[in-house]
């Protein structure tokens, strides 16, 4: 009984945080399983690889990939480079996901964008449990994304009203998100790196290629910067 | 056209590529031995430059020399800032632009 209650409040208290998500998820991945239903894959397809890759950017590239004759070492060079950032993230989480237990493995496995991103900045009130937050938010999320994805793979041919623009939701999120952080800092030398070094690089590589070099340049300049930045503190 | 088994074994490599990215560092630096002092600031550090990264990669597909050059994306991230800045509701700033996002494309440009 006390355990389903702290359950139960957690799941409240992740709830709301996930509702955007729910709105992007819902439509991107509805608009992926479409795509796999017109390249002509049963809907199990993308309930499968939803279900188990949960990744948006790299799934679609999976159907090209699928549609592409057999080439097993390129397939995990192209995941490797499309996946990368997740390092980071895994970096930023390493104490933040200690001792939850089981959780921990089902957390890391779901730490999608998104998720990062929430589990990373939400502020979980007091007397919710921790691990359940986190759990109950990479949960919903996944559950959003497998949901999109089947439901597009089975009805998409027969769907149709105007959602043009729908996608700008993970924009905004993504906004907000870099806002909050913004301002619970002092100084914003990591915000200007990160920014800064993206747009660079994606002058110079162009959208296909320019996130492993981006990565490098805020590794630069994070290692060489060190000093200020830590000087400047703020850090949440 | 791939065989079926072609096609389980190159989702499972991109399951198992995607894995190795989440689960690496997790791996590398185990929680029962200390962090080290870099990578403990790199955690602290990285995630205000990854939220500029993750805006900037949202936004890879914005052409400002053709099209509409990127005034809708401009615009609309204008509006899910003030609105945040004035309210400071999540849900309000990522609908609000989202809505005017959507208004943009579809009537405007």
């Amino acid at each position: 009984m006390q355990l389903r209650g702290l359950r139960i409040k957690a799941f409240r208290a992740a709830f709301p945080y996930t509702i955007p998500i729910f709105a992007g998820f819902w439509f991107l991945g509805l608009a992926y399983g479409i795509y796999m239903n017109v390249s002509g894959f049963s809907f199990l397809y993308p309930m499968l690889m939803s279900l188990t890759i949960f990744g948006g950017s790299l799934e679609f590239v999976a159907i090209t990939m699928l549609l592409s004759p057999f080439a097993p070492l390129q397939t995990f060079i192209m995941t490797l480079m499309i996946q990368v950032r997740h390092l980071f993230y895994g970096i930023a989480m390493l104490e933040r996901y200690k001792g939850l237990g089981w959780k921990r493995a089902y957390l890391i496995f779901g730490m999608c964008d998104e998720t990062f991103s929430i589990n990373y900045t939400a502020k979980i009130p007091e007397g919710v449990d921790r691990g359940w937050f986190l759990f109950f938010v990479t949960l919903l999320n996944h559950f959003y994304w497998v949901f999109g994805a089947t439901l597009g793979g089975i009805a998409g041919s027969f769907l149709r009203f105007n959602t043009e623009g729908v996608d700008f939701v993970m924009t905004a999120m993504f906004v907000v998100i870099f806002l909050e952080q913004w301002l619970k800092e002092k100084k914003h030398y990591t915000a200007f790196i990160g920014i800064g070094a993206a747009v660079l690089c994606l002058f110079c590589f162009g959208e296909d290629s320019f996130m492993v070099p981006t990565m490098l340049c805020i590794l630069f300049g994070l290692t060489v910067l060190r000093a200020p930045i830590e000087k400047a503190g703020g850090f949440s | 056209m791939m065989s079926v088994s072609e096609q389980m074994i190159t989702i499972a490599i991109c399951v198992l590529g995607t894995m190795a990215t989440r689960f690496l560092p997790f791996f590398v630096f185990s929680s029962k031995r200390p962090t080290p002092k870099y990578i403990q600031y790199l955690g602290k550090a990285l995630p205000a430059a990854i939220f500029g990264m993750l805006v900037v990669y949202c936004l890879k597909h914005v052409n400002i020399w053709s099209g509409s050059h990127g005034i809708a994306e401009l615009l609309s991230i204008g509006v899910t800032a003030a609105l945040h800045l004035w309210r400071r509701k999540m849900l309000l700033s990522i609908g609000g632009g989202t809505v005017c996002y959507m208004l943009l494309v579809q009537l405007v440009f």
